[in-house]
């Protein structure tokens, strides 16, 4: 954000550099199922990032001490690949990353029904394995499909999108480019049944008058990716007749 | 392998053994069967090489980044290379984050010894002036998902990442980017010892079972390029060249594979 370029990131005919409107979505695909192990899992390319969410319980939380009596725990991890990104990213947890497990878990935390299993633990693993801006969105939406592939009882999926500003004019969705030379990066997430927004965060510049436009554009880019998750679901059960006709 | 080691009914137990001693498998495998394996490179773009490989329900990601660096003072004209496997905690329910423990760091360092001691990457092309500039070589390995024999996987995945790899040297301004010089391609076979038998490319479940475990790196040449034997149990002299008879065999139809990839 805020580096200063000579690149025109607004086409003379409102178009982006991808040839994108304003309101317009990166191309996303999502997948539920897609991992062996793990109770729950889905893949999600979203424009040039590549992530990986796998559910693991409920289980006894652990450590001890971190146990709730009356409710379960999520435990977040967003974890990025040395590889995911130009210059290598040293593996494990650092600053960035925990601060986005922290608030996704949070974020998490208000679709499931956590008080039906006390003392469990859910783990919430995000692997991003490509990194072009977005990672956060990515890997949220990712998320809330691999609980529901999992079983876990939620009142509703979370879709995740963001929306920003670049030359001026707010836009949705940022890609690399965008991201390092706009002026505001705004990602949402929201509950589309009560239309709550449950997660939220911003850096750059936005004026009072930007804001709500940037504001409702992301949540219409949260319900576009709510579509395409609830898609992804269907797909993935609607296909049984190879079970025996168990399901 | 106390860290992904699980609790396994003694009636499942009884029943790998007894299969074994027929010379079965659960998964309908003879003994010398390999699972099924896939590769495909090039998926992750900001990496210089990447593979995702697959051997049966396991699945892994290599992904090769390159840096500028200084070389170590005793191999001044030689590039550096380095290897991490991380048992990632999408892989499975026992893998769990921090620091890499025991096991996650001997799977790194049987890994990296495969490709290191055969010279698999030239690393003296990638000198660029010595004691002073050379190529740094980042190899690293996700594991999505563990079922079991990731030895054979990691090297496996390795060697089809720098494979594919081209050395990035327009961005550091040094001329065009270029393959990564590669001289041989050393690959793991893993052999299970299960009541007194040897089985190759054990799934999670026998490795559960297993008594101990050999690895040997062989290059296309079948010579031999780096070993390790594992996990506890006693191999007998026999036993051993058995297993380094499997994997000059058994590698050589992931041989194919990685040419196929291409």
């Amino acid at each position: 954000m805020g580096m200063e370029s000579d690149i025109e990131l607004i086409n003379k005919d409102g178009t982006r550099l991808d040839g994108r409107k304003a309101n317009e979505l990166r191309p996303i695909t999502i997948e539920a199922g897609v991992l062996t192990q793990a109770v729950g899992s889905a893949y999600v390319e979203w424009g040039g990032n590549k992530v990986y969410a796998g559910i693991y319980g409920p289980k006894e939380a652990h450590p001890r001490h971190k146990q709730k009596q009356t409710q379960a725990i999520i435990q977040c991890r967003y974890n990025m690949a040395p590889f995911s990104v130009n210059d290598r990213k040293r593996p494990g947890p650092d600053r960035r990353s925990t601060e986005i497990s922290k608030v996704v878990a949070e974020a998490l935390e208000q679709v499931l029904f956590l008080e039906r299993f006390p003392r469990a633990a859910f783990e919430v693993q995000m692997e991003v394995v490509q990194a072009a801006a977005g990672t956060r969105c990515a890997a949220l939406t990712a998320a809330s499909v691999a609980l529901a592939d999992a079983g876990v009882p939620m009142r509703d999926l979370i879709p995740s999108c963001a929306s920003g500003k670049v030359a001026d004019t707010v836009i949705l969705d940022l890609d690399q480019k965008e991201d390092n030379f706009g002026q505001a990066d705004l990602p949402v997430a929201i509950i589309p049944r009560t239309g709550e927004v449950v997660l939220l965060q911003m850096d750059g510049d936005l004026s009072q008058k930007e804001f709500p436009v940037a504001l409702d554009m992301a949540i219409e880019g949260c319900k576009e990716v709510y579509k395409l998750q609830r898609e992804a679901l269907a797909r993935r059960y609607s296909d049984t007749s190879t079970d025996g006709g168990e399901a | 392998m106390a860290a992904v080691a699980q609790i396994m009914a003694n009636i499942k137990r009884d029943h790998l053994n007894k299969l074994i001693e027929k010379g079965e498998r659960v998964d309908g495998r003879g003994l010398n069967d390999y699972r099924e394996a896939t590769v495909v490179q090039n998926l992750i773009d900001t990496a210089e090489g990447s593979a995702m490989v697959t051997l049966g329900d396991t699945r892994l990601m290599a992904g090769v980044k390159m840096l500028l660096g200084e070389p170590y003072p005793d191999t001044f004209d030689k590039g550096v290379m380095t290897t991490n496997v991380e048992l990632t905690p999408i892989g499975h329910l026992l893998f769990e984050a921090g620091p890499p423990r025991e096991h996650a760091i001997e799977l790194s360092r049987v890994t990296d010894r495969g490709i290191r001691e055969s010279g698999a990457i030239d690393l003296k092309k990638l000198c660029i002036e010595p004691h002073e500039k050379v190529w740094i070589v980042f190899i690293d390995v996700h594991i999505l998902d563990h079922d079991g024999n990731l030895f054979d996987a990691a090297s496996l995945a390795a060697l089809a990442a720098l494979n594919c790899t081209m050395v990035p040297a327009e961005r550091h301004e040094l001329g065009k980017d270029y393959p990564l010089p590669m001289t041989c391609k050393p690959l793991n076979c893993t052999s299970a010892l299960i009541n007194g038998k040897l089985l190759v490319d054990p799934t999670y479940e026998e490795e559960q079972v297993m008594e101990g475990r050999i690895t040997v790196s062989t290059d296309e040449k079948g010579i031999l390029r780096a070993m390790q034997k594992g996990h506890g149990g006693g191999f007998s002299p026999e036993l051993v060249k058995e297993a380094v008879k499997h994997a000059t065999e058994r590698t050589a139809p992931l041989r194919k594979l990685l040419e196929e990839a291409k």
